[in-house]
């Protein structure tokens, strides 16, 4: 990629000239309440420019991950602006180019960004037509738009391009300006191609890891081989006489080394691992089921979630309760993570994956101990990450390697095991759950509790600075304690409040903020264990009161909306009400609204057991989506479709190995996941509703993904498997 | 250093390095190719797959020394944006991906696939693509693209 085009080009002539991103608010008063994320980016032109040459640049924060929001939004920003969707340019964050808007985290990215386009665009296009009523003489509303053409009914017209001088954009969003009714869509609710796509399969520059700058030099990190390792020796002077290498870096227990080549890193890197001795502590919990004992034991207060006592519930006849475990869990990106750092005059400019720039660049300013002006980041994507993994890390590492390879920019690239035993895990937790049901089956005492660590260290969590080699460093900077992420979206806690009508209820948590192996967000945070063990505990629930579970779901729902995708995965799936599986096939169901506040999932899922190995294969998967507002279909199912396959490899087969020292999960090996052979066939169904908020999606099927497999596995073998991974050993166990 | 006379993508080219050299680097970085993509560095995920002699090596274990014997295809050789090959085509057509990190191996098995059995099955292709790496799940979908791809490679 040509980096000199990612140059922040002074768009002279055009109709945005160095606008700014932080609004001017020297006033007392509190500022009127503005949607989306133009709440804190309130200018005009930090989210579009309209160029003199016939073309739409739309800024935004967020970040194109593979998830397709890069389209998603501009099919938003084309509808409120009546352009044709070609006309499109986009810059996703930059931190000298775009709003900021925090993380591109939580499926919030089309309601946040694409909400403040949405208003945005509609009152940029206020501000032409007007421009264009007074050029033409003719009142705005006689006025008609058409790809940037503005045409009075005589047949008069003028472009939006010939405006562009005219009209100003630099001002203050008002929000008054009306989007379009879902009705006066063209682009929205259609499955546009996704404009990433073409390039990624043609070899196109469509990476980090395919920027190139001139003069520049390659990076490895050579990373402690425990968390409570400490380096006491190195010869990296043999290491600096090696072919190749431009400087070797060990500031405390960091070490790094930069080579012209990137195999010469390579061997570099290799060599000081053999010549480095480190002194390693047991800083690891136990592992196996010792693992979960150890959760529990943990010094974390009791933190009520919810507590709703219900007047009307009557007393249990039956009380049921259970105790449901998930390991520690790896993003697992198929790319590792890569950065690339540029130090001039003082200045870093850092080409990243990470999926919230500004936020990066406050902790590498921390951690370097330089001003945040000093630095930009610019995002260029990276694997596909599913959270929080190294992404971040990686920056801070280019950065402090680049900083002593005398101007030269250096590429940093983990290697495979870098990743595996480094990056942030999705928290191993622990859900208790109990309840009891009345004489006509109806649930009448519901309770959830918890235990978990962080599930969001991201850069900005913190007051202090959760960078990986910033810890490591001579002066080490304290990572800090994160807090839970608060309901009602919830972090450990999230989606254990049940959406279900039941009599009271009790959710409690134990947040363990101090984690011996590091962990952050992993798509839907603790979403997927809560939905997991809340989901597989209703048709616990279901079977004791003698219930068909879709049924029994029904009984206790009326949010009309979740009846509806329930309904629908039911019938899609032709769902057969009290169907036991034969021994070796079975179905299972489930249903979450993700963050209780997303989108709606409901789903059926087919499984295969092989009594004699313990093997389950997942067949089939039917699931029911309601997203809102659906943006761009395609790009929907295509979310549910990775997030079904995904979580039926994390509950079947994945979990992260260690010993009291060290990560043992180094490679593939040591970390399988679902294969062509395995994988599901999956049907979603849409359920639109145009008008309604968007929602987002990309999360919303992990954890009703696996309740359904482990509802399944019950159905088809009579014996219900509540610790993930659902593993042969296990099932054969639960069999014999 | 030693001097190696590569054929990639029906040109020459001529590098210097060392003859243990993992092929990915040489062709990620003496010839600025983004296609093959450095995914394990250890043969496990298929993200740096390019066709040797029209059979699938995996270049990141393969030395660029035993790379010089037969033409070397990558990505960028089968099609590009302007001229796409069919199983370009079919992977953009049926938005094959996510992130699209995997994409090239994909292509790559897939091509390697069809060159010895024009019409797989499903299972076939399930078979031929095992040893590569999807994280974000886009299987069924690349199993539809190579299905179409077959299909208009046929026809
Ligand atoms: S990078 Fe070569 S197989 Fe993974
Ligand atoms: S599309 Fe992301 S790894 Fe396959």
């Amino acid at each position: 990629m040509n980096a000199s085009r990612r140059d922040f080009l002074k768009q002279s002539g055009a109709l945005v000239v160095g606008f700014a991103l932080v609004p001017s608010l020297g006033i007392a008063q509190e500022p009127a309440r503005l949607p989306g994320s133009l709440q804190n980016n309130r200018r005009l032109d930090a989210w579009l420019a309209i160029e003199p040459n016939g073309r739409v640049t739309i800024f935004t924060g967020k970040i194109e991950l593979g998830q397709g929001i890069g389209t998603a939004l501009s099919q938003i920003a084309a509808d409120e602006l009546d352009v044709d969707l070609a006309r499109l340019d986009i810059v996703h964050g930059d931190t000298a180019r775009t709003p900021n808007e925090g993380q591109t985290a939580g499926s919030l990215s089309v309601e946040q960004s694409g909400t403040a386009l949405r208003f945005a665009c509609a009152e940029a296009r206020d501000i032409l037509v007007s421009a264009a009523a007074a050029k033409l003489g003719v009142p705005a509303a006689d006025l008609n738009v058409s790809d940037g053409t503005v045409t009075a009914p005589g047949g008069a017209s003028v472009t939006y391009w010939d405006l562009a001088g005219a009209a100003d954009l630099k001002r203050e969003a008002s929000a008054k300006a009306t989007p379009k009714p879902a009705s006066g869509y063209r682009w929205v609710g259609k499955s546009v191609a996704r404009r990433d796509i073409p390039k990624k399969f043609t070899g196109g520059a469509a990476y980090v890891q395919d920027v190139r700058l001139p003069g520049m030099v390659f990076g490895r990190v050579v990373r402690p081989p425990s968390p409570g390792a400490r380096l006491v020796s190195v010869d990296d002077a043999r290491v600096r006489r090696m072919p190749g290498v431009v400087a070797v870096v060990r500031d405390g227990s960091f070490l790094a080394v930069a080579a012209k080549r990137e195999e010469q890193a390579i061997r570099a890197r290799d060599a000081l691992k053999r010549s480095a001795r480190w002194k390693e502590t047991e800083s690891l919990p136990p592992s196996g089921d010792a693992l979960y004992r150890h959760l529990m034991s943990a010094q974390a207060p009791a933190q009520t979630v919810a507590d709703k006592a219900s007047a009307t519930a009557g007393a249990a006849v039956k009380t049921l309760d259970a105790v449901y475990t998930r390991p520690y869990q790896c993003h697992a990106s198929i790319g590792p993570s890569c950065a690339l750092a540029h130090w001039k005059d003082g200045a870093l400019t850092v080409w990243t994956h990470s999926q919230g720039v500004f936020p990066l660049r406050a902790d590498l300013a921390k951690a370097l101990g330089v001003d945040p002006k000093q630095i930009r980041c610019i995002h260029a994507e990276g694997a596909g990450c599913y959270g929080h993994n190294g992404a971040d890390d990686v920056a801070l590492d280019a950065a402090l390697l680049a900083r002593a390879a005398g101007g030269k920019p250096v590429k940093l690239q983990w290697m495979r095991d870098d990743e595996f035993a480094w990056e942030p895990y999705g928290s191993a937790m622990v859900m208790k759950l109990a309840g009891g049901i009345d004489a006509q089956g109806q649930v009448v005492s519901w309770s959830h509790e918890l235990w978990s660590h962080p599930h969001s260290t991201r850069p900005g969590s913190t007051p202090g600075v959760n960078l990986l080699a910033a810890r490591h460093l001579a002066n080490p900077l304290d990572p800090g304690l994160p807090p839970d992420v608060p309901q009602p979206s919830g972090g450990s806690d999230r989606n254990a409040i049940p959406l279900y009508d039941f009599g009271n209820v009790k959710v409690v948590k134990h947040y363990i903020p101090e984690s011996p192996l590091r962990t952050s967000a992993l798509r839907t945070l603790g979403g997927y264990a809560n939905v997991f063990a809340l989901e597989s505990f209703v048709d616990e629930v279901a079977l004791a009161a003698g219930v068909d579970p879709v049924e029994f779901r029904l009984r206790h729902t009326t949010d009309p909306r979740a009846r509806a995708v329930i309904e629908a995965a039911a019938r899609k799936a032709g769902w057969q009400p009290g169907t036991r599986g034969d021994g070796a096939r079975g179905r299972g169901f489930a249903f979450a609204r993700y963050k209780n506040l997303a989108c709606y999932v409901a789903m059926a899922a087919d499984v295969e057991v092989e009594r004699a190995t313990g093997r389950v294969r997942v067949t089939r998967a039917i699931a029911a989506v309601d997203a809102g507002q659906i943006v761009n279909p395609d790009g929907v199912v295509n979310q549910i479709e990775g997030g079904i396959i995904q979580s039926a490899s994390w509950t079947l087969k994945e979990s992260v190995r260690f010993d009291r020292t060290r990560v043992t999960t180094r490679s593939w090996a040591d970390y399988p996941i679902l294969r062509f052979d395995e994988v599901p066939e999956v049907d979603v169904v849409l359920v639109d509703r145009p008008g309604e908020r968007f929602l987002g999606v990309g999360e919303g099927a992990q954890g009703p993904a696996a309740a359904a497999i482990a509802n399944a596995v019950a159905n088809a073998t009579g014996k219900r498997l509540r610790d993930l991974p659902l593993t042969p050993e296990r099932l054969k166990q639960a069999l014999a | 250093m030693a001097t190696f006379t590569l054929r990639v993508n029906g040109a020459r080219k001529t590098v210097q390095v060392e003859p243990e050299t993992p092929l990915l680097y040489v062709l990620r970085n003496d010839l600025l190719l983004n296609g093959p993509k450095f995914g394990c560095g250890m043969a496990q995920c298929g993200a740096c797959s390019v066709l040797i002699g029209g059979k699938e090596a995996r270049s990141c274990v393969t030395p660029v020394s035993a790379a010089v014997n037969a033409p070397i295809t990558t990505i960028e050789g089968l099609g590009t944006l302007e001229k796409l090959h069919p199983l370009q085509r079919a992977f953009i057509d049926e938005q094959a991906c996510q992130c699209g990190f995997c994409g090239n191996g994909m292509v790559i098995a897939a091509k390697a696939l069809l060159d010895r059995n024009a019409s797989p099955t499903g299972q076939e292709i399930r078979q031929a693509l095992s040893g590569h790496l999807c994280r974000c799940a886009s299987h069924n979908r690349i199993v539809r693209a190579v299905q179409r791809a077959a299909r208009e490679m046929r026809s």
